[in-house]
């Protein structure tokens, strides 16, 4: 019993001392979140209204944009890369139904538009 | 006694007993199951937005309706205000996690700042929130409530739809309003942890989990105004 509370404090105490993130990779981090949020307002100042990219692609490209700064956020400021698999699959599996519920919901806003008088 | 011992050694995968499987405090734990929860209420928010907006033939333009800086300038300038709150929110972003990275090594006075800064970063974001929304009041807009008729043939690009509007305007203040809550109550958690940190509450417990767990929280906050900024400013 005793030996068993040892191993436990011995993880805990492993725990508390396990690595952070380095303060050169935090910059980087923000880096890259500075550097797609510039790419996004080139696309939107410059890149649609000029004529470069059609408003339906700009959509497309904001969104995988958006995707990769989550992807950053969650990623490496919330540490998530570096937590076991098990954490990793509860908090972002989940995220089915809601994907899920996004073609559900823009179908349906679909068929609105095309079956609705015009309002 | 030896078949004690063989029982023992089966025990070494981390599901197999005996330790946390995920080596994860239990507050953690709890802070990441709130988040997913949350992150569901804003998705349903954001996922009706988009319905509505699929479901119109005509949608205020972004670009048309977010072009003033408050107290600055009037009109002409899309995008300049929100790209500021969106690097305020980020910038912010960056101080937590250097104060998390502060906390890894101990280092109580490298906490405090951060800390401090992150909190200012807070409070500047929900300043600049604050004085878009009365500009946006000042336009006429509201929950519920439009700009008359002459006002909106500015806002869009083709026709105009007073319901479009009316739905756009709801949305809008309705979800930043959600957001700019929960910036706001990261904003008092933030400072309850500075008085924790200044008081020496963490350095008797040997640890700064506390710092990382509203880090959790404070990033998330960060995440949903990434995902607000795209589907209200750009898309």
């Amino acid at each position: 019993m005793s030996e068993l509370h040892t191993d436990h404090a011995h993880a805990e105490h492993a725990h508390g001392a396990h690595e952070g993130l380095s303060k050169k990779k935090i910059w980087q981090v923000f880096g890259i979140l500075l550097a797609i949020t510039v790419i996004e307002f080139i696309i939107a100042l410059w890149a649609i209204p000029g004529g470069h990219m059609s408003q339906h692609i700009g959509n497309y490209v904001y969104i995988i944009l958006t995707l990769f700064k989550a992807f950053y956020i969650v990623a490496y400021f919330m540490h998530l890369k570096y937590e076991k698999i098990g954490l990793q699959l509860c908090v972002s599996v989940v995220f089915i139904f809601i994907l899920y519920f996004i073609v559900l919901m823009l179908i349906e806003g679909g068929y609105l538009h095309l079956h609705m008088p015009l309002v | 006694m030896s078949s004690l011992s063989q029982l023992d050694q089966v025990k070494t995968t981390p599901w197999s007993g005996g330790r946390s499987p995920w080596s994860v405090e239990y507050g953690k734990i709890m802070m990441w199951f709130f988040l997913v929860s949350d992150a569901f209420t804003f998705s349903s928010l954001l996922v009706y937005y988009g319905s509505q907006r699929f479901s119109k033939f005509t949608w205020p333009d972004p670009d048309l309706v977010f072009q003033s800086v408050p107290g600055l300038v009037d009109g002409g300038y899309p995008l300049v205000f929100v790209g500021i709150m969106t690097f305020i929110l980020i910038m912010s972003s960056v101080t937590m996690v250097l104060a998390v990275e502060a906390g890894h090594r101990r280092s109580k006075r490298e906490v405090i700042w951060w800390m401090v800064a992150t909190i200012i970063g807070g409070l500047m974001f929900l300043g600049c929130q604050a004085a878009e929304w009365t500009h946006l009041f000042h336009e006429g807009f509201g929950w519920g409530k439009i700009p008359p008729m002459e006002t909106l043939h500015h806002l869009f690009t083709g026709e105009v739809s007073t319901v479009s509007a009316l739905q756009f305007s709801n949305l809008f203040f309705t979800i930043t309003g959600f957001h700019g809550f929960h910036v706001f109550s990261g904003v008092i958690i933030n400072i309850i942890i500075l008085c924790m940190t200044i008081n020496g509450t963490f350095e008797k417990r040997g640890h700064y989990l506390m710092v990382e767990k509203v880090g959790l929280y404070w990033h998330f906050v960060d995440l949903v105004w990434v995902f607000v900024f795209t589907f209200f400013y750009l898309v």
